[in-house]
């Protein structure tokens, strides 16, 4: 008979797996966008909860600080502004569409399962370091793995110039989106409102 | 040599539990649960005291009396309150969406009392010392815009969404000067967790707080706190004059009690760790080992630890009552900031500001490691 702690251990794992993978589905199959985003929200929490059951506690903090509460609310964040909940018009062929895409995905999931029942898994892994994951991280950011940590600082930093230069249409001369002469002054003068209905007089 | 006594109720309790002839296993099952609900009621305890202090505050404040029916000097108030909210009809307008519209508040209010889990009150009286501590409240802490979000979009009401974008874009804005407010706090402690930070001031009583060491990254995590709280002077997700109620508009009984205790508990929560990271925790302003010696009595007799792990909880009680105490009259003291005023004052001072404080943090812990932390 299996222990109290690792039966508790199972059945958290079958729940947050179950998260993950229905979760996942969710976000790929529901035609909402926004209960997507709130589903990719659930999933990155499974998966910290996974992070957590195999004793990575700062990897599993860092996945909720960064995927939850940086990268899922400004996808919200995104979704929000637009706002439009009008339906989209469905693409023509969409039944070929479906049918291919679904044998994609098929392949990648046979390739994926083939990989992971060829592969000779060491079982048990390595032992967890547990606390002292922090300092073991910490000294690999800063030697062995210090030319990626700054690349990844460095594409981040263009990421984030690039964000600027599009949001801020005035460096130049013309609207890139619509070729027009662009509005010097169109960050302080407000557009059409978004939560306005058009169609009103 | 015996052991020194230290007030440990995990150990005292599961001792007593296995008497009875159960397992280690069953008592650590039995005990488990104990400390979780102690700090709940403790939390919701702090809440409906923070509600009456703030009702009592804002009235002298106002020159007014304030409750004065329910219970001596309406003491009661906060419990009638809560009972008028708990009783009233729990409306869901009908082309609200339903789902999401109960799931906001709950996403609101699990990871501010999950929270609670770090929050040490003595040397060994808190729920879980676990080693990631502080970082695991400020991850936890940045589920909550998911939640306002989520509420402001279900409620299908514009000014519930403003709200709510308000909401998430200052929750955004002021987690990144408050993280690294507190991350120059746990370089000079070496150590992310909230009982190494607390014990790394305990050696000289006051004069070893870190707000002596900190005073820029105390101003700075204070005002973010605040912020994050949605406090005046920065309430504007729920600035009555413009929004209505903000992401609460359309909810009512249970529901919107749920936003009410969260916002309280998160501003008792903010303060607890206030103390926690800058006034000393639970520590006496004199240090409790000279005062003993003082009296002639050992620190590790049974005694002198009951009344010194008392004196913690009591202290670190006061500490933070105190600075609720500040917010509440700052709320009365300062103007609500406009919307582009807090982006701009997030991200063009106090951001830098704290990256500034940081840098000095760690030159001068290369400069003097004595006395900021080796």
């Amino acid at each position: 008979m299996p222990s109290l702690a690792d039966l508790t251990e199972l059945i958290v794992f079958v729940l947050l797996a179950a998260g993950v993978v229905v979760g996942s589905l969710g976000v790929v199959l529901l035609p909402n966008i926004v209960y997507s985003a709130f589903l990719l929200g659930g999933v990155f929490l499974s998966v910290a909860g996974l992070y957590l059951l195999l004793n990575a506690s700062f990897i599993a903090a860092a996945q909720v600080l960064i995927y939850v509460g940086a990268v899922n609310v400004l996808i919200l964040f995104a979704i929000m502004l637009v706002n439009k909940r009008e339906p989209l018009a469905d693409a023509p062929g969409l039944g070929l569409r479906r049918l291919l895409s679904s044998g994609v995905c098929a392949g990648l999931l046979w390739l994926l399962l083939r990989v992971a029942y060829t592969t000779p898994w060491a079982t048990p892994g390595p032992t967890p370091l547990g606390e002292d994951a922090v300092v073991r991280l910490g000294e690999h950011f800063f030697t062995d793995y210090l030319l990626p940590f700054e690349l990844a600082s460095v594409l981040l930093l263009m990421a984030m110039i690039g964000a600027i230069v599009l949001a801020r249409r005035d460096v130049f001369a013309s609207d890139i989106g619509t070729g027009e002469e662009a509005d010097q002054g169109l960050i302080e003068k407000a557009r059409t409102p978004l939560l306005i209905e058009k169609s009103r007089p | 040599m015996p052991t020194p006594f230290t007030v440990d109720l995990e150990a005292g309790f599961r001792g007593l539990v296995e008497t009875t002839g159960l397992s280690p296993a069953a008592s650590r099952l039995i005990w488990l649960p104990l400390p979780m609900l102690l700090v709940l009621v403790a939390a919701v305890v702090g809440v409906l005291v923070t509600v009456w202090l703030e009702r009592k505050i804002s009235a002298a404040a106002q020159q007014r009396i304030g409750p004065e029916y329910a219970g001596a000097l309406g003491i009661l108030q906060p419990l009638a309150d809560g009972l008028k909210l708990l009783v009233k009809e729990d409306v869901i307008p009908a082309r609200a969406d339903g789902l999401l519209f109960t799931l906001g508040p709950v996403l609101v209010v699990v990871p501010v009392i999950l929270s609670w889990l770090i929050v040490p009150f003595g040397q060994h009286l808190l729920i879980s010392n676990v080693g990631i501590g502080i970082f695991l409240w400020i991850a936890l802490s940045s589920i909550q815009p998911i939640g306002l979000l989520m509420s402001g979009y279900a409620s299908n009401n514009k000014y519930s969404l403003l709200g709510g974008l308000r909401a998430a874009a200052q929750s955004i804005s002021y987690e990144i000067p408050l993280a690294l407010a507190v991350l120059a706090v746990v370089m000079m402690s070496n150590s992310l967790s909230t009982v190494d930070i607390v014990d790394q001031q305990s050696g000289a009583g006051l004069l070893s707080w870190n707000i002596w060491r900190q005073p820029v990254g105390f101003l700075v995590f204070w005002i973010c706190a605040l912020a994050e709280c949605e406090r005046l002077p920065f309430d504007l997700p729920e600035a009555e004059e413009e929004l209505v109620a903000g992401y609460q508009t359309e909810y009512a009984g249970m529901k919107f009690a749920l936003f009410y205790l969260g916002s309280y508990i998160n501003l008792v929560l903010s303060a607890l760790l206030v103390t926690v990271l800058y006034l000393g925790g639970w520590g006496f302003p004199l240090p409790v080992e000279w005062l003993a010696s003082l009296l002639g009595q050992s620190i590790d007799a049974p005694l002198v630890q009951v009344l010194t792990a008392s004196l913690g909880i009591v202290m670190t009680v006061l500490k933070a009552y105190l600075l609720v105490f500040t917010a509440i009259l700052l709320r009365w003291t300062v103007p609500r900031v406009r919307i582009d005023q807090l982006l701009d004052f997030g991200w063009k001072f106090l951001l830098p500001i704290a990256l500034v404080n940081l840098l000095a943090t760690a030159a001068l812990k290369l400069a003097f490691p004595a006395v900021f932390g080796g």
